[in-house]
């Protein structure tokens, strides 16, 4: 794949994040999708770039705004969508919903939807990597609301005491729901905490999928080469509300705004056009809603689960 | 042989049968185990294997879920229950939550021990039997092992549990000296066990208050009053059958519990029975539970929270006596 060819996939890959979203969003509120919806709408270069340096045997624990990580891990968007009109077609057969992603197949470790509580589950799974001589790394996503949380502090100690192959992606969005970093944070310069238990750490422009691309690369590489975990900051922000039950009471539309102008997919289309070579866009957004409305009639013609299996999937069943 | 060696025999042979199999928990190590259960563990089996970890209960458990995850057989240690508190988002949000919420795709075979139980003058941030609180959870198997054969074989049953199951070893019983059969394997962890038979009342019990529930039944053997000793070894899943068959026979039924009354699993437990088997019994369901206070320190006063050889006795007498 050339230079070229390679931008355009980060930005189909951003667009149909954004595009599914945008469509989950109006699913809501025609009551298809119920429950929290958190939208990744402006964050889309983080997931999209980091995942480029996510190799096919590498673990993934995502948190509740997972979307835009299980779209560019490669988890089929009907299985998504599907799981978030809570029918049994779904990536958890419906006993998930948007929060909740999962697919074996893939080493996603779900959507978590306690803050911090993946990353203890993300240390154990590069534990038994470890120990069982693979040399995937595990991803660990999580917010800034995360790093004031006990776990994230537990767990930066544990992986670095043991020497394990976790990436930390922080995913800072300055916005602990609805509370600012100033108000959550003595340092806000979250990679000065990585430094207390000795975790290399960096920050990278979360509004630019290749600087994130870059960095996670290299992360990942460090990560892999057995030297222990590695910290990776993206500094990026969510142009949506926090879910779909927030009036946003705690910020100016002026810094939304502000931020919007950073837009990460209108600025991988201006790089690569200013490149050379042409760009159809519109060609590409019609490629994605088709994708899109495909993943909804699949939803669609999804069935529920019947009540009688309500028990099911507490505890393991015998093989038959 | 104590009940503290049958759970390192389990755990030898555990570690030597399968190599996915570990230990990890707050001075299992070098220190050999803040009761000593893991001690020369460590010489035999190497640091890989035998873990010591931080302080740090939430992400020491969580560490398990993962490494149960990735394909491993961890077992977690905990020292006391009231230190699981910490790791309660592991144990719950996860642990026994994971294989619902992807839809049966992610089971977690984890193992998680601790110290359960009150009588050593340890206070109130040390001595609760919580273990009923664990067995509200579904998606858990809440073991309470009160003989070394159970100590033992629970243990190795557990870890061939797909799911995650939780052990309370109730620290009074480390020291107590029995036998162990050369041929002990992992055991049924289904069902309760009727460990003395008797014709007038059922004693139901489990852990550290069996050993005085049984004592209580012997001595008023010799009063003329034939008490079943009913061991429940297991609180999740409850075994239902064996507890509606013991009262079927002996129509009456105290629950002797170290927990705390309000909300536990006595209460429970006794509207089990009274759902089940209302009309077998000739007297209302009796619970003698741990006084509704936080663990008190002076020795008089602990006794006195906790159900005793000779409170069992009362209650039981009062029982058989006044609904003859």
């Amino acid at each position: 794949m050339t230079d070229r060819d390679h931008r355009i996939e980060l930005l189909r890959q951003m667009l149909f994040i954004r595009r599914f979203e945008e469509k989950c969003a109006e699913l809501y509120t025609q009551q298809k999708i119920r429950g929290f919806l958190h939208l990744y709408i402006g964050e889309e270069a983080v997931g999209v770039g980091v995942m480029q340096a996510i190799l096919p045997e590498d673990a993934i624990v995502s948190t509740y705004r997972e979307h835009g990580h299980a779209l560019a891990r490669g988890m089929s968007a009907g299985s998504i969508m599907a799981e978030m009109f809570g029918k049994q077609e779904g990536c958890s057969r419906g006993r998930g919903g948007s929060m909740h992603l999962f697919d074996a197949k893939l080493r996603f470790y779900g959507g978590n939807a306690v803050v911090g509580g993946g990353l203890p589950v993300a240390v154990g799974l590069a534990l038994a990597d470890k120990m069982q001589n693979r040399s995937s790394v595990t991803c660990s996503f999580f917010g800034d609301g995360a790093v004031a949380e006990g776990e994230f502090h537990e767990c930066m100690n544990l992986a670095s005491l043991w020497k394990l192959p976790v990436l930390f992606v922080c995913e800072n969005n300055r916005y602990a729901m609805g509370t600012r970093l100033e108000f959550s944070h003595s340092v806000t310069d979250l990679t000065k905490k990585a430094g207390g238990y000795c975790v290399p750490a960096r920050e990278v422009d979360g509004m630019d999928v290749l600087a994130v691309e870059d960095a996670a690369k290299s992360a990942a590489e460090f990560v892999h080469s057995g030297k222990g975990p590695f910290f990776l900051e993206c500094r990026t922000y969510r142009f949506r509300a926090h879910s779909m039950y927030d009036p946003e009471l705690y910020r100016d539309k002026a810094e939304v705004e502000e931020w919007k102008k950073r837009d990460p997919i209108p600025a991988l289309i201006h790089r690569i056009e200013e490149d050379g070579g042409g760009l159809d866009v519109a060609g590409l957004e019609k490629r994605v809603a088709k994708e899109i409305n495909d993943a909804i009639a699949f939803a669609e013609a999804g069935t529920w689960e019947p009540v009688q299996d309500l028990l099911r999937f507490v505890y393991s069943e015998k093989p038959a | 042989m104590t009940y503290r060696d049958a759970v390192r025999e389990a755990l030898r042979k555990a570690l030597r049968s399968d190599g996915r199999v570990f230990l990890m928990g707050e001075d299992v190590g070098r220190y050999g185990g803040c009761y000593a259960v893991s001690k020369g563990l460590l010489a035999e089996f190497g640091p890989e294997r035998i873990r010591d970890t931080p302080l740090s209960e939430s992400a020491f458990v969580g560490a398990g879920v993962g490494a149960a995850l990735g394909g491993m057989r961890p077992i977690v240690e905990i020292m006391t229950v009231n230190f699981s508190l910490l790791a309660l988002d592991q144990i719950l949000n996860n642990a026994a939550t994971l294989l619902h919420m992807s839809g049966g795709q992610f089971n977690v075979p984890l193992v998680i021990r601790m110290a359960t139980g009150g009588g050593r003058q340890l206070a109130a941030q040390h001595s609760h039997s919580l273990e009923g609180w664990y067995a509200h959870i579904p998606g858990l198997k809440v073991l309470t092992p009160a003989t070394l054969e159970d100590a033992h074989g629970m243990l190795l049953a557990a870890l061939e549990d797909p799911d995650p199951v939780l052990i309370f070893e109730n620290a009074l019983l480390y020291n107590m000296d029995g036998e162990l059969p050369e041929s002990a394997g992992a055991v049924d962890i289904a069902h309760a066990s009727v460990r003395r038979q008797g014709r007038d009342i059922s004693v139901i019990t489990y852990g550290m208050s069996l050993w005085k529930s049984l004592e209580a039944a012997r001595v008023l053997a010799e009063k003329g009053i034939e008490t079943e000793v009913v061991d429940l070894r297991t609180l999740r899943p409850l075994d239902d059958r064996t507890l509606v068959d013991s009262i079927s026979r002996t129509h009456r039924a105290l629950i002797v519990d170290e927990g705390w009354r309000s909300g536990g699993i006595s209460a429970e437990l006794s509207a089990r029975l009274t759902e089940q088997a209302f009309y077998e019994l000739d007297a209302p369901v009796q619970r003698l539970c741990g006084a509704e206070v936080p663990m008190p320190y002076a020795a008089h006063m602990e006794q006195a929270a906790i159900p005793q050889v000779a409170t069992i006795m009362a209650s039981v007498e009062g029982m058989v006596r006044s609904h003859g």
